[in-house]
């Protein structure tokens, strides 16, 4: 039998219905996982202290009723920027250290009312604020490929967790990037819903405009499964859509790509991109095109424009969203905030700031309206965009120390993408230095399922799905 | 080669207070370059012509979401929960050291 | 030398919505224990997020037709930036660049018109209150009054006087009750205001105009009237000691003390404040369509002077009028028996409104008992009053060295003859004539 961290979804809920093994049984199996390779890596910042018991009560009821819900008895690692009753929640910053939420996110609940559970919650760069996962207050987490290395962020713990499979799937969130980067970092698979289609009430607001909770999964089929039962109107979230959701599983499984037309965008294949990262994408290229892919070359605004766009959108928005972290009803003073934080918050301030106002951000929203319109055109024509997530493999650890743009930097290939709230799917594509590559798959807003279809046809027919044997690499 | 420092120490200091944070002496300079640096990328903004282009503060293409005027017990936090985080409290009340006596905003 | 006030008046109106304003916590927070009625989103915790109360922006959008607004097709909420205890996420939403409603109007009595800025809706902060704990200074909070929807409005400095400034707050006050959307009790603080105050000053020099002066914390009409009398003259006065004019950065905050009935500053210096306005990402924009404001406009019910003025209009006493609106049980009593056969309209508001009649008891009988039409005819009544006054010929002689007193006994007198329906009018002419031919 397999060993029962390496099972997905469908693979635990057969196990539990043969009785092959019960829930208890894997969520203890993967509590000593951690307990043996968490200290190295720091993925997990705090574990559930319940998850037994949680997983014995969830035994009776998969006895009692079989696989009734979609995600019944899936251990999940839990990015921390998630509020958790019963679990301390910290955003990875020391001004969140000890807090105990009065509340539980709206996207959490859904995994709970999908019968899933929750392991422990995950690193991330504090405040999500950053691409590396070492903006975390509590150390960075080691990539599980090489130690030596990052897991890209802000969700590092969750993209590592699914890496070193100390959980079945994990949550995470993206605001440019951070689903993805991290997840071609640690390859494993990544998914941005589109803006809006998943409810952010209870999700520690980074960029209120582009933040998007999706999964950190080993696969697409996960993937599909996690991203239908946390989307849906969020009545405690103004801006999520009411449009029905698609039936995402549904969509996996095509034998190949014909009458799909793909968009290959030429500046995402960045002139300062190594030739062997440029290769592992053209090569994926190649494969979607002997799937049947119609693939096109095609010219885009220079992404480098979507970093200064980003940067100011993103920056003002943390500024604010920040101001509640007052000490007064919850949290430390706004002295523990960690000085990537404060760098963030005070450039924020000032584009927001008189004088600079229009200067600054009404000038990135006119650019990000061509942005938006440029996509919107693409989409005309083409189903998805497809490049490469990231400018190179993992970096090592330090790389960001004096880089005071490194987050901005490193998410250049997924930021026009982000701001113009589209969906997208991450999947490993394969190696460079023996690090990962990942391949983006891009379509338009609420165009989840096309992402879905040729994300699963892709990885169904290449064998890019790999995990590092921990006893080895760390 | 030495750069024009857009973003000044002064500039800093008043950012710093706006956003209610302390910013050491020492760390101002190193905030200002920083800041100046980032500026210099976000002005290659100024390279796109947007004139006549609206800004987009939204990319959901929703409007006029709203709820219906009721109220939800069940959603309101006991007064033991709403206080159970905070470092100091007094007979139900949020406590601060004294602020200035402003009957400021609204 | 001319010196003419320019006063324009804030003033935020709390509604009276069951739940506040971005959130399902009851609004209703007078005399409540505290931090009882909170939920993350209020209370500001780590991600929540506001959804707008429907009914808030219907009572806003009201309130603005009410004061002849044009109603904004687009609009959106902002964020104004700022930290301070009460403020639960250093921001409040407000509206900034695209309220709901610009450009209205009150006609006051006078008939001149004072422009309406601006309506906009925004939410309320918590409450502070200061104390000394274990030997230290400190401020308490609750946040149960933080979300609740409020509704500021803005006029431009088109009033002159405390006269005017207390007229234009009395029909906001009005306004606002017969729309139902608040109580606008000001004691309870449902009802706010700050007049802004400056005095344009015209001498052979040229036109001058005073430095800019906001007053807080007046919390009644007369107080707002007695500190804008304050203000006109304190400005006045310091003009002429130091002549220094308004400019863009000299603009103050002044306190009110009501006791001493004078203002104070309140801070040495008002530093400019930058409050980032930027839209608020979280809450999509309003557009709002012409049938939907048509629909809001057909519910909205009859306002304090369009029913004043159709009281007139049916012939009641302006003065009148105004006693019978201010009292909706005698104002429905009106209503109800105008019609009646017998019944003249003028003649039932002004019993009613002086109060001669007991609304609790049947009006049309007390009506008829106070409008009898008393004996007129001259002829009958002097014969009864010349046999009084040949009756009692020392009165008459008290009458002529000066005594009118008298007259009461010889009313009295031709009262009780008549068995009371004497028509007191005619027979006061008739005893005051007579009395005159004698002597």
């Amino acid at each position: 039998m397999k060993e029962l961290h390496t099972l997905t979804i469908k693979e635990v809920h057969e196990g539990y219905i043969n009785g092959d093994f019960t829930c208890t049984d894997l969520v203890k199996h993967f509590l000593r996982r951690i307990e043996k390779y968490n200290p190295k890596l720091n993925i997990f910042l705090n574990l559930n202290s319940k998850a037994v018991e949680q997983a014995e009560a969830l035994d009776r009821e998969i006895n009692e009723k079989g696989i009734d819900r979609p995600l019944l008895g899936i251990p999940f690692a839990i990015k921390d920027n998630f509020l958790t009753l019963g679990i301390e929640t910290t955003a990875a910053s020391n001004i969140l250290k000890g807090y105990f939420p009065q509340y539980e996110s709206s996207v959490t609940q859904k995994l709970l009312d999908a019968g899933a559970i929750f392991l422990g919650k995950t690193n991330m760069d504090s405040f999500a604020h950053g691409s590396s996962t070492e903006s975390s207050d509590f150390g960075p987490t080691l990539n599980p490929w090489n130690p030596e290395r990052l897991p890209g962020g802000s969700s590092g713990g969750s993209a590592a967790a699914i890496s070193a499979q100390l959980a079945t799937a994990a949550l995470g969130s993206e605001t440019a990037g951070s689903i993805r980067q991290p997840a071609a970092w640690c390859g494993v698979t990544g998914f941005k819903p589109t803006y809006g289609r998943a409810g952010r009430y209870g999700c520690i607001a980074m960029a209120s405009s582009t933040d998007s909770p999706g999964p950190l999964t080993k696969n697409i089929a996960d993937a599909a499964i996690i991203t239908k039962v946390i989307s849906g109107k969020d009545p405690f979230d103004a801006t999520t859509s009411s449009l029905p959701v698609d039936d995402y599983p549904q969509f996996l499984g095509k034998k190949d790509l014909k009458g799909v037309k793909i968009a290959l965008v030429k500046e995402y294949l960045l002139s300062q991109m190594r030739q062997d990262v440029k290769d592992q994408i053209i090569t994926a290229v190649s494969k979607l095109k002997e799937l049947g892919a119609q693939v096109d070359e095609i010219s885009l605004l220079d992404p480098k424009y979507s970093i200064g766009v980003y940067t100011v959108i993103q920056r003002s928005e943390v500024s604010s969203n920040l101001s509640r972290f007052d000490g007064i009803r919850f949290g430390h003073n706004r002295d523990a905030l960690c000085q990537e934080t404060k760098r963030r918050i005070m450039l924020g301030t000032y584009t927001l700031s008189a004088g600079y106002y229009d200067a600054y951000y009404k000038k990135a929203l006119a650019v990000r309206t061509k942005i938006v319109d440029e996509f919107t055109k693409v989409f005309e024509s083409y189903d998805a965009i497809v490049g490469a997530v990231s400018p190179g493999p993992a970096q090592k650890v330090g790389a960001t120390k004096d880089q005071p743009m490194f987050g901005e930097m490193e998410d250049v290939l997924l930021e026009a993408s982000s701001i113009a709230g589209l969906s997208g799917a991450g999947v490993p594509c394969g190696f460079v230095d023996n690090l990962p590559i990942g391949l983006q798959i891009t379509c338009a807003q609420f165009n989840e399922k096309k992402a879905f279809e040729i994300a699963d046809c892709y990885q169904r027919n290449t064998d890019h799905v790999k995990f590092p044997d921990l006893d080895k690499t760390i | 080669m030495h750069k024009a420092q857009s973003v000044t120490i002064d500039d800093v200091k008043k950012i710093a207070k706006l956003a209610s944070l302390n910013i050491l002496p020492e760390e101002e300079k190193k905030f200002a370059e920083q800041f100046s640096q980032i500026v210099e990328v976000v002005n290659e903004l100024n390279e796109i012509n947007t004139n006549g282009i609206p800004e987009t503060y939204q990319v959901t293409n929703l409007v006029n979401i709203t709820r219906d005027d009721v109220v939800d017990h069940s959603r309101v936090l006991s007064q033991e929960l709403a206080l159970s985080q905070a470092k100091k409290t007094h007979a139900g009340f949020f406590v601060v050291s004294r602020v200035i006596d402003s009957t400021d905003e609204t | 030398m001319k010196y003419t006030p320019l006063i324009g008046l804030e003033v935020h109106v709390e509604l009276n919505t069951l739940s506040k304003m971005f959130c399902s916590c009851p609004a209703d927070h007078f005399a409540k224990k505290p931090n009882t009625q909170t939920c993350p989103v209020c209370l500001g915790l780590p991600g929540a997020l506001p959804v707008p109360n429907k009914k808030a922006i219907e009572n806003c959008i009201m309130i603005g037709l009410a004061l002849n607004c044009k109603i904004n097709k687009l609009s959106k909420f902002d964020r104004k930036q700022y930290f301070y205890p009460d403020l639960s996420k250093g921001y409040q939403i407000s509206q900034y660049d695209q309220p709901f409603c610009t450009e209205g109007s009150i006609i006051l009595d006078s008939g001149k018109a004072i422009c309406i800025e601006r309506v906009h809706q925004e939410e309320d902060t918590g409450k502070l209150q200061h104390t000394v704990l274990d030997g230290e200074k400190v401020t308490l909070v609750d946040y149960n009054r933080s979300g609740v929807p409020l509704v500021e409005i803005v006029s431009k400095p088109d009033m002159e006087s405390s006269v005017e400034a207390k007229e234009y707050l009395k029909k906001i006050h009005e306004i606002v009750r017969a729309l139902g959307v608040s109580s606008a009790d000001m004691e309870k603080g449902e009802m706010r205001l700050e007049p802004t105050i400056n005095v344009k000053i015209e001498d052979e020099h040229g036109v001058h105009f005073t430095p800019l002066v906001e007053v807080k914390n007046i919390n009644s009409f007369n107080f707002a009237s007695q500190a804008i009398d304050f203000e006109i003259k304190r400005q006045i006065e310091e003009f002429e000691k130091t002549g220094i004019e308004k400019s863009t950065s000299n603009k103050t905050t002044r306190g009110y003390d009501s006791a001493k009935k004078i203002t104070f500053l309140q801070r040495t210096k008002e530093e400019a404040k930058d409050y980032r306005y930027f839209p608020e990402p979280d809450i999509p924009p309003f557009v709002l369509e012409d049938d939907y404001i048509e629909d809001l406009r057909k519910k909205l019910p009859l306002l304090p002077d369009q029913v004043i003025s159709s009281l007139v209009n049916e012939g009641v006493e302006p003065k009148y009028a105004k006693i019978l609106y201010a009292n909706e049980k005698a104002l429905v009593a009106f209503g109800t028996y105008k019609n009646e056969e017998g019944i003249d309209k003028a003649k039932l508001s002004s019993l009613i409104a002086n109060k001669k009649i007991n609304l609790d008891q049947d009006i049309v009988t007390q009506y008829q008992k106070l409008n009898q039409i008393g004996i007129t005819d001259v002829s009958v009544l002097a014969s009864i009053v010349e046999e009084i006054i040949a009756s009692n010929p020392s009165l008459v002689a008290d009458y002529q060295k000066g005594k009118t007193t008298v007259l009461g006994f010889f009313v009295g007198q031709a009262m009780k003859q008549t068995g009371g329906k004497a028509d007191p009018h005619t027979l006061n002419s008739i005893i005051l004539t007579m009395l005159g031919k004698t002597g």
